[in-house]
């Protein structure tokens, strides 16, 4: 994996890549969220205290999925009424991937673009929608807000507010999220899996629990 | 590859205040827990506020039943370890009488939540489906699809916190109610939830009461199971199935002995004689026939009476006697036959001729005694009597099927009274209608236009 490396532009600490495609990054010391331009890392934003939060996943968890090695590289948190979740951002075989775990119960999911999707007025619980031979049905809706950011991310993503989340499942374990924290909806399809098929290694230790 | 250099700290069972009545609060499920539930002063807490705002307050009584599994015991379920750290009562009412189960919250940091359910003693192991199940609606009873199996609807109810223990990943509240349904495939049970919009679905898997004491190490006995449950696996399934293979099984067996037997059944015939009875002579009417002899192993011996009775009959007392032993087989026989025309035509009962079979003859030289007897009025009556040695004979193999159907057919009466008593706590027994469960396909269908 290509490691380019970089000074942070705030406390001139050793920015490490993981991932070669990475648009932004936080500082792991000055917690300054980072952007690449073509130059150089430019400071956009610091990071708040991420909120308590017991996800298993760090950045570097290293798992498989699909017969393919994957390795954690960043995260986003969202906090909704009944807590808060992970967006963990995966990369396998130089793609991205979302490797979402709310309350331990884990799915993974690629973004879908060139899909016809619906507003978000009209995604309701209980709504069917098709995509690719598939179709899912709206399970929630959630309305949450952006928390935190940690590590590599595909896009830049920070100082977000509120957000509208649209979680679809299929018939089969196929599972869909509608994301409207964007002007254009984006779409994520994937599936649920189960936390020992993906054999992840390098996970938070928890105390009294080996 | 490293986790970078500021790793965050090993999160730790948290030690909190209750902020209504000071007591310690522990956070078993990390940050996961949505609601916790102060054991002393019954304030339900936000647990996911540092303050641990307090949302609800509620009475419990003294006597509240204490959970079995203890908050904070661990036990094995499928190959993970999880702590117990949830518990709450809930509540539904049929036809006015309150009908309650236990819901345990089990945890385990990386595989989350899981739940024990516990009713009269019957338990289910319980998890969140990861895929949707596909509601038939239509005609005929309600049912559920997933991952192609079909699951019949048991039950629905409000179902209502009564009381609560513990943690919980959602907000829990004492008094709130929830549309329960239960749709069952034994040994497994998929439960809707509906609050509001939103449904939850779960599936519960049968579990026995000792299972779970083994895996908890639990003190004492589980609860005597009482009934039969929605979800509880017959017990006589298994056996149904394989008594009426073994029944198939002997029955293939009993034929092939029965054609065995036919084929080298020797049939042959040992005796004959032509008699004649007059009732009108007053002569000792008993008499002995000539000695013959039964070779070979032992065998039935068949013997047919021939009479020419015309709307009269003939008694004959008959004794087959072992020269040699002694040894003798009294038994005795009728012949009769009537006939006539009556106000519905012709009409005829009885016949010419009797045939009855000895089993188990072993050989020797026999004869027979024979007294017989009939009525003054028709006079004398002819009759032949022929004895036939090693028949094949279709009644034994007719009572051996008999004896195998019995069992078989016990079994499966029990397997069918299993089932009965299942489905007579059902909303869809016939005497309950199943409305309910109608009425709970169709917010299903409909929810999506609720507003």
């Amino acid at each position: 994996m290509i490691q380019p490396a970089a000074n942070c532009p705030n406390c001139g600490a050793k920015i490490v890549f993981r991932w070669s495609s990475s648009v932004q990054t936080v500082c792991e010391f000055c917690k300054s969220i980072l952007v690449r331009t073509d130059v150089d890392l430019k400071k956009v934003g610091k990071v708040a205290d991420l909120p308590p939060n017991s996800s298993p996943i760090q950045i570097g968890t290293e798992g498989v999925y699909q017969h393919q090695a994957f390795v954690a590289v960043g995260r986003i948190i969202y906090e909704y009424d009944q807590g808060t979740w992970n967006e963990w951002h995966i990369v396998r075989n130089n793609g991205s991937a979302w490797l979402s775990d709310a309350q331990d119960e884990y799915a993974v999911t690629f973004a879908a673009p060139g899909r016809k999707l619906p507003a978000a007025s009209e995604a309701q619980v209980g709504q069917p929608f098709s995509w690719d031979n598939v179709t899912y049905t709206v399970t929630t809706v959630t309305q949450a807000h952006y928390r935190g950011v940690e590590g590599e991310l595909p896009f830049q993503y920070w100082d977000k507010n509120d957000v509208v989340f649209v979680d679809l499942m299929s018939a089969d374990g196929k599972f869909a999220t509608l994301d409207y924290s964007d002007e254009t909806p984006v779409l994520y399809l994937g599936e649920a899996v189960e936390f020992d098929a993906l054999k992840l290694q390098n996970l938070r230790s928890f105390e009294g629990w080996s | 590859m490293s986790a970078g250099p500021n790793p965050p700290s090993p999160p730790q069972v948290k030690a909190l205040n209750c902020p209504g009545c000071g007591a310690a609060i522990t956070l078993r499920s990390l940050n996961q827990a949505v609601s916790v539930v102060c054991e002393h002063c019954h304030s339900i807490l936000d647990a996911q506020d540092p303050r641990l705002t307090i949302l609800q307050k509620f009475q419990a009584a003294t006597d509240e039943g204490r959970p079995l599994i203890p908050l904070g015991t661990r036990g094995t379920i499928r190959g993970t370890l999880y702590e117990a750290v949830g518990f709450q009562r809930r509540t539904i009412q049929v036809d006015g009488i309150p009908y309650s189960w236990h819901e345990y919250v089990l945890f385990n940091p990386y595989k989350g939540f899981r739940y024990l359910t516990e009713y009269n003693g019957h338990w289910n192991d319980t998890s969140i489906l990861r895929a949707l199940p596909t509601v038939n609606s239509g005609y005929g009873s309600p049912s559920v699809t997933y991952l192609g199996q079909t699951y019949k609807h048991f039950q629905s109810a409000q179902a209502a916190a009564s009381f609560v223990l513990g943690e919980f990943p959602w907000q829990v509240r004492v008094g709130e109610t929830a549309e329960v349904s239960d749709f069952v495939s034994p040994p497994r049970v998929i439960s809707s939830e509906r609050t509001g919009k939103e449904i939850t679905w779960s599936m519960g898997e049968y579990i026995s009461g000792a299972d779970i004491w083994k895996a908890f190490k639990l003190l004492g006995s589980p609860p005597e199971r009482i009934g039969v449950y929605e979800n509880q696996p017959s017990p006589f399934t298994a056996d149904v199935t394989r008594i009426w293979l073994a029944f198939i099984g002997f029955l293939v067996l009993v034929v092939v002995m029965f054609i065995g037997f036919e084929a080298s059944a020797r049939n042959e015939q040992v005796f004959q004689g032509d008699y004649h009875f007059d009732p009108r002579d007053r002569s000792e009417p008993s008499f002995v026939t000539d000695v013959f002899q039964l070779k070979g192993r032992t065998s039935n011996l068949e013997l047919k009476t021939d009479a020419n009775v015309n709307n009269s009959w003939i008694y004959l007392n008959y004794a087959l006697i072992n020269q040699d032993t002694g040894q003798a087989y009294d038994f005795g026989r009728e012949v009769s036959y009537y006939h006539g025309y009556d106000s519905d035509g012709a009409w005829t009962e009885g016949k010419n001729n009797d045939t009855v079979v000895i089993p188990s003859v072993p050989p020797g030289n026999y004869y027979f005694r024979i007294e017989p007897e009939a009525e003054v009025a028709p006079g004398p009556i002819y009759y032949t009597i022929t004895a036939k040695r090693d028949v094949p004979q279709a009644s034994f193999f007719g009572l051996a099927l008999l004896a195998l159907l019995i069992p078989a057919g016990l079994i499966t009466w029990r397997s069918m009274n299993f089932e009965h008593m299942r489905w007579a706590e059902s909303d869809c027994a016939p005497s309950n209608g199943g409305s309910t469960a109608s009425s709970f396909i169709t917010s299903i269908m409909n929810r999506g236009d609720d507003d």
